[in-house]
């Protein structure tokens, strides 16, 4: 059952060949069993999940039920889900109960999913390697000396595990992108204002943006489809229609220009890596895709200009954290300002203490025009390289992480190696592009994701030639041998 | 990065700092600023400065209550409070 995509897993609903409550207790059973090593859970939410089940069985039942009834998600614990614990990997909000839920959240329960729970990640997203999570690191399911990369780390970990079928992400700087690609498997970062972004605990506003993390492109355009859209909520959603993407999945590739970015297949890429892009671009070749160097010249830019508009919207978002109206309090406060300032330096860790000093540094009198306004501008420098590679390409494909799922601890003393990870996925939040990671072959024993990027409101063609790659490929059946368990239809360990 | 700079900082963003951890923010923080030093290698006196990714502008809407008032919902997550109101240390004497 945990090796069914989203549309088996539908049509044995509908068909009644399983009810939604015994979908919902085989995965909380196999959470039971098998997220003690992983970690990727830090709420398991059994009774509400065992209610929305039966209340999903009657809406099938009674004929009311649409293709996402009744499906088992996991949902990143950045988003507000009323009346459950939502703690942002954070201390501070460890007994904070959302008053509300996401409206991403809201719109894909309305479908009659089941929610399983909420799942571990970086402290307010803060991190590549979701070892900054106060509640403890999460494991790589295909080896657990790795990280599962971050921040939704849980998430990814989670459906590359089949604990869950499907889960919720965001991605700020490749947030969805590197912990798909070092967990094997498909997540998808939409264009900035596709998904409201209410009830997302914010880290960048003008760069974090809810997605999904799914076995599969089939599944992952399924689940965008039903969270994405306008929210009188949120003024940076955008009033766009949303397509229905599963019309243009089959689509052929012919004729499609694929650029690629010459800067990002330079020194900085490990070679394994390299082998397996390399391969998935023949790959795609194969498929009819034409392929075009393109460049980037900003790109040496990229991470300071991510990391100074990142520290500073985090280090102003963040101050709403002040022990007063919810999240962690100090005890015996000596004054108001003693308050603040224990509280916050309890409630928070060490990375997300150092980004909110960074970032105040970088908006403090003085320095403002030096860091913040200087980063502001190289920031449109980058995005123009990308329109102006989009008016010769209808797609990039590069690397999503210059190596594959690194060891727990080998970044963690030197932040400034940290940030080097999201080399290639950073410049997209920048510029407000979609990307994709997508399954594409092993290095060593460990997954390799490919990066696809479509210009604004192109989700349709990610899903698109990600879909036709795994009609071609198989890399993203694989699953670790350990949770494989008995199968007949898929395949374990590439080792 | 100085033990002032580090100091001066934490104030300003209203953290309490263990002064056995001042040192090494100092060099996590000078690291970081030598990484974000490579951007001045870049000419933008003509750029127009990118606030927002796709340039939009706040949207504006009819100043009408949609919001109900959740007071007692609210309070629930409150560290401290009592009869409707949140507690804090006495601000003026």
């Amino acid at each position: 059952m945990h090796h069914k995509s989203l549309t088996e897993l539908s049509a044995a609903l509908q068909g009644r060949k399983i009810s939604s409550e015994e979908l919902t207790r085989f995965f909380l059973d196999r959470i039971g069993r098998l997220d003690t090593t992983l970690n990727s859970f830090i709420t398991v939410t059994e009774e509400l999940a065992l209610e929305q089940a039966r209340s999903a069985d009657k809406r099938i039942a009674a004929g009311d039920a649409g293709v996402l009834t009744g499906i088992p998600v996991a949902h990143k614990d950045i988003f507000c889900t009323q009346g459950v614990r939502t703690t942002c990997g954070s201390r501070m909000l460890e007994n904070f109960s959302a008053p509300y839920d996401a409206t991403a959240i809201a719109r894909i329960a309305s479908s009659g999913t089941v929610m399983l729970g909420k799942t571990n990640m970086d402290e307010f997203a803060m991190g590549s390697s979701n070892e900054t999570s106060y509640f403890g690191p999460v494991k790589n399911p295909w080896d657990g000396e790795r990280v599962p990369g971050g921040s939704s780390g849980g998430s990814a970990a989670a459906v590359a595990a089949r604990l869950a079928p499907i889960a919720t992400g965001t991605d700020t700087g490749g947030s969805i992108r590197q912990p798909a690609s070092f967990c094997n498997v498909t997540g998808i970062k939409p264009t900035y204002g596709r998904v409201s972004r209410y009830g997302m605990i914010a880290y960048a506003s003008s760069l974090d943006q809810g997605g999904v993390i799914a076995r599969n492109a089939e599944d992952a355009a399924l689940l965008l489809g039903a969270m994405a859209g306008v929210d009188p909520r949120d003024s940076t959603s955008v009033d766009l229609p949303v397509p229905d993407y599963m019309t243009t999945l089959s689509e052929s590739l012919r004729g499609v220009k694929v650029g690629l970015p010459r800067e990002w297949y330079g020194d900085g890429l490990d070679s394994g890596v390299r082998a397996v892009v390399e391969a998935a671009l023949t790959s795609l070749a194969g498929l009819g895709v034409e392929l075009v160097d393109i460049n980037l010249p900003h790109s040496p830019y990229c991470i300071p200009c991510y990391y100074v508009i990142a520290m500073s919207e985090a280090s102003s978002n963040l101050s709403r954290y002040d022990g007063v109206r919810f999240g962690h309090r100090c005890e015996n406060p000596r004054d108001l300002l003693d308050l603040y300032i224990r509280s916050r330096a309890e409630g928070f860790g060490t990375e997300v203490k150092r980004r909110i000093m960074t970032g105040t540094f970088s908006l403090s009198a003085g320095y403002y025009d030096a860091y913040y306004l200087k980063a502001l501008k190289v920031r449109r420098l980058i995005a123009e390289d990308f329109r102006r590679a989009f008016e010769k390409v209808d797609i990039l494909a590069g690397p999503v992480a210059p190596t594959p799922a690194f060891a727990l601890g080998e970044h963690m003393d030197d932040p400034v190696t940290m940030y080097l990870q999201d080399i290639y996925t950073l410049p997209l939040n920048l510029a407000g592009l979609p990307g994709m990671s997508v399954p594409a072959g092993f290095d060593r024993g460990l997954p390799v994701g490919l990066q696809l990027i479509a210009n604004h409101w192109e989700e349709a063609r990610l899903f698109n030639m990600a879909h036709r790659y795994q009609q071609e490929t198989d890399w993203h059946h694989f699953v670790p041998s350990r949770f494989a368990g008995q199968s007949e239809t898929e395949q374990n360990d590439p080792d | 990065m100085d033990k002032a700079d580090v100091e001066k900082i934490a104030h300003l963003a209203r953290l309490a700092i263990d002064q056995k951890d001042i040192a090494r923010y100092a060099r996590d923080l000078s690291n970081i600023l030598d990484l974000v030093k490579q951007m001045e290698k870049v000419e933008t006196n003509e750029v127009i400065p990118m606030s927002h990714p796709l340039d939009a502008t706040q949207r504006l809407r009819p100043d009408e209550i949609t919001e109900t008032n959740q007071r007692e919902h609210f309070q629930k997550n409150a560290p401290l409070v009592d009869t409707g109101l949140y507690l804090v240390p006495k601000v003026i004497e």
